[in-house]
């Protein structure tokens, strides 16, 4: 797929060869006067090809905002506040989808990044059939195709996501949760994205749903090669699931690595907190604690450390600066990076 | 199913709901009633110092039985005793049998969101219900004495920061633990617990589930947990109990339950659950291979290879004869199309049970 529409700018730095979307120093506020609540802070990510990278966080820490903030598709008073978003596409120069004019933002959503909601199950409109919805996606990107063509795409589109063509006339309640939930995975895919952003696309259903639909995701995006940003505050989830895992936590990544390491030996200690607060369905019953305390109020931000209050191994700097996310010193040779005076960077960034 | 030195609280048997559906075009002119099958046939039995986990995904009745055990929904048929004493089967709400019998059996919600009255503060939360259930004591010392004492429970210290407050002040772990003050303001006997944690971030999971068991142990209360999440039931309960489409499929204590699941449906359950030590070489493939072996292969079934089935819970309306899960059952039979299995031992503990017919014969 070519990209027809004018390229805005290109970016200072180089890009890693395989990124497809490099988020640069993002920063989001709600709010524009004194008052702004800066929920997103200074996230730096790289989103590479094929892979699925999974974001974990609690409530309120910022991943979704990061990732309606990386689509423009904030609602106001959300402020993209700094930063840039730079997609690389397979065949074309880097852009940045901040500075992109709205046409070509058009263009770019759906076609080349897509989102699974939050709640997607809810996303579909209930007044119009599943085939209305899908055909509309369809058209609104390639005016030139006849209806029957569309037609064929929506239900070649539906058994993709393993769900019978004879659906297609079906109205959204007519449908199970797991199956509007695939509707709606089918319609992220329907133009063929680059890069797919799921936002929690599976906190409303049951394990046993929620296992299908991520095998189903998983066989999707062997077949279509499409890089996955995959939201959820079930780590447990991710571990099994993604390729590389960041932690966020009051608005800042704290913790990015490859799954399985990420799994063995987590450095930050709000990583290890949230790995130990899921009782383990095999081995050993262990007593297990959780983290005390409550996530950070974004609007009084504790000084230095954001977790620092809640930390069982702060020491003295934790309150006073704020550690930078950097390959720590002590594990150079891993591919990872840290935010935590435990760990002080010490390798070359990135 | 239960060691003869516990008490039991709170008896539930044969216990039953249908929900009419309303009629609707032709129908309405039809005889035929048509009814939501939610609960059908539950026997379960709350001990006093334990924790019982009901577990299913949702839309299998787990809730509704909640429901009916706190006596917020009429039951259809089936009894329901406390103590030994049977409670009859409607009892008015907010008559005076009702309130004596929620003194003793208190019910706490999912979602402290919606539980919480946004426009009045713990204070007011939690003196209603001290004074509805008569604990208020005589005079303004007694009462303060009471809410320190109940705050305390809950581990909200110092009570005086918190009585003041309103819900949308407090983070979420903190308003369940209002949920749950509110709840010992009776200074119940039974406390049943639907999807108390669900709604609550991951890190402040398990400092609830620790609060709710460390008062098991001080209170010496029956604990329902409902949820649906079944490493959570094994690490917090004591005896499982495993819903399917508004009946029991499964039972027994928690640890052979979650290892040794017996139930294809629990087998199901439990391998779906996301499992990070089920992480193969390489990252990033979900293991169809892992694990499924390890699950149990009791009573001489085949475990390891065994398809995945797939499907969706049936509808409730008309639920398939026989067993319920039988459309989805890899291991399915002419019998359980047509028979309804009844409980049946599995293993020779004598506590371990399931509905199904593979085990039909296998435990002596």
């Amino acid at each position: 797929m070519s990209m027809s529409k004018p390229l805005t700018m290109k970016p200072s730095r180089s890009i890693a060869a395989d990124a497809v979307l490099d988020i640069r120093g993002l920063c989001v506020d709600y709010g524009v006067d004194d008052n702004a609540v800066r929920a997103v802070r200074d996230v730096s990510l790289t989103l590479r090809r094929g892979e699925v990278l999974g974001l974990a966080g609690e409530s309120g820490s910022g991943k979704s905002t990061l990732a309606y903030g990386l689509a423009r598709l904030l609602p106001p008073p959300g402020v993209i506040s700094a930063g840039e978003v730079i997609y690389s596409p397979p065949d074309g120069e880097p852009v940045d989808v901040l500075t992109l004019a709205p046409l070509a933002l058009r263009a770019f959503r759906w076609a080349e990044t897509s989102i699974v909601f939050q709640g997607a199950m809810n996303s579909l409109n209930p007044v119009h059939k599943v085939s209305t919805q899908l055909i509309d996606v369809i058209a609104a990107h390639s005016p030139g195709m006849s209806r029957r063509a569309m037609l064929d795409r929506a239900r070649e589109l539906l058994t993709m996501v393993g769900i019978a063509p004879d659906r297609l006339h079906a109205y959204p309640h007519q449908l199970s949760g797991g199956m509007r939930q695939r509707v709606m995975i089918g319609m992220a895919l329907a133009l063929e994205p680059k890069i797919v952003i799921m936002d929690e696309p599976t906190t409303a259903l049951d394990v046993v749903m929620q296992r299908q639909i991520l095998r189903q995701i998983v066989e999707l995006r062997e077949r279509f090669g499409f890089s996955v940003l995959f939201i959820t505050h079930d780590l447990s989830l991710l571990v099994e699931f993604s390729d590389r895992i960041a932690i966020m936590y009051g608005g800042r990544i704290v913790e990015e690595a490859p799954a399985a390491l990420l799994y063995r030996d987590a450095l930050h200690p709000y990583s290890h907190g949230l790995l130990h607060s899921f009782p383990a369905l095999r081995g050993p019953r262990r007593e297990l604690a959780g983290i005390p305390g409550s996530p950070p109020d974004l609007q009084a931000m504790p000084s230095g450390c954001s977790f620092h209050p809640r930390c069982p191994r702060r020491f003295d700097p934790c309150a006073v600066d704020i550690p930078v996310l950097g390959s720590p010193a002590d594990r150079v040779r891993e591919a990872r990076t840290v935010a935590c005076w435990l760990h002080p960077a010490g390798g070359a960034i990135d | 199913m239960t060691t003869p030195a516990a008490e039991v609280v709170l008896e539930a048997e044969g216990l039953t709901k249908h929900f009419p559906v309303r009629k609707r075009g032709r129908a309405a002119l039809s005889r035929e009633v048509r009814v939501v099958h939610a609960v059908d046939d539950v026997d379960l039995r709350l001990l006093r110092g334990q924790v019982t986990s009901l577990v299913g995904e949702s839309g299998s009745g787990k809730s509704t039985v909640a429901r009916l055990l706190a006596q917020l929904y009429p039951r259809t048929s089936g009894d329901i005793r406390l103590h030994g004493e049977p409670t009859p089967l409607a009892t008015a709400r907010g008559g005076r049998r009702f309130r004596a019998y929620c003194r003793r059996v208190q019910l706490i919600f999912q979602d402290p969101f919606a539980s919480l009255n946004p426009v009045h503060n713990v204070e007011y939360h939690l003196t209603r219900a001290l004074r509805i259930h008569g604990r208020a004591g005589q005079g303004k010392e007694q009462l303060r004495a009471a809410l320190a004492n109940l705050l305390d429970r809950v581990q909200l210290t110092p009570a005086d920061r918190y009585l003041s407050k309103y819900p949308h002040e407090l983070s979420g772990g903190q308003r369940q633990r209002v949920a749950i003050a509110r709840a010992l303001a009776a200074d119940p006997e039974a406390l049943l617990a639907d999807e108390p944690v669900s709604m609550l971030d991951v890190s402040i999971r398990l400092g609830v589930l620790n609060l709710l068991r460390d008062l098991k142990e001080r209170l010496n209360l029956a604990i329902l947990y409902i949820t649906h999440d079944i490493a959570s039931a094994r690490y917090f309960a004591d005896t499982v109990l495993v819903m399917y489409a508004g009946r029991m499929v499964e039972g027994g204590d928690s640890e052979t339950v979650t290892q040794r699941p017996a139930h294809p449906y629990t087998r199901l359950l439990v391998e779906s659950a996301p499992d990070p030590d089920r992480l193969t070489s390489e990252a990033g493939s979900l293991g169809e291979a892992g694990g499924a072996g390890e699950a149990g292969t009791a009573g001489g079934v085949g475990g390891a290879g065994a398809p995945v089935p797939g499907g969706e819970p049936p509808s409730l309306i008309s639920p398939p004869a026989g067993c319920r899960f039988h459309p989805r059952c890899p291991f399915v039979m002419d019998k359980c199309r047509t028979e309804l299995p009844p409980r049946l031992q599995v293993g020779d503990t004598g506590e371990h049970w399931a509905a199904c017919w593979l085990f039909e014969g296998v435990a002596a």
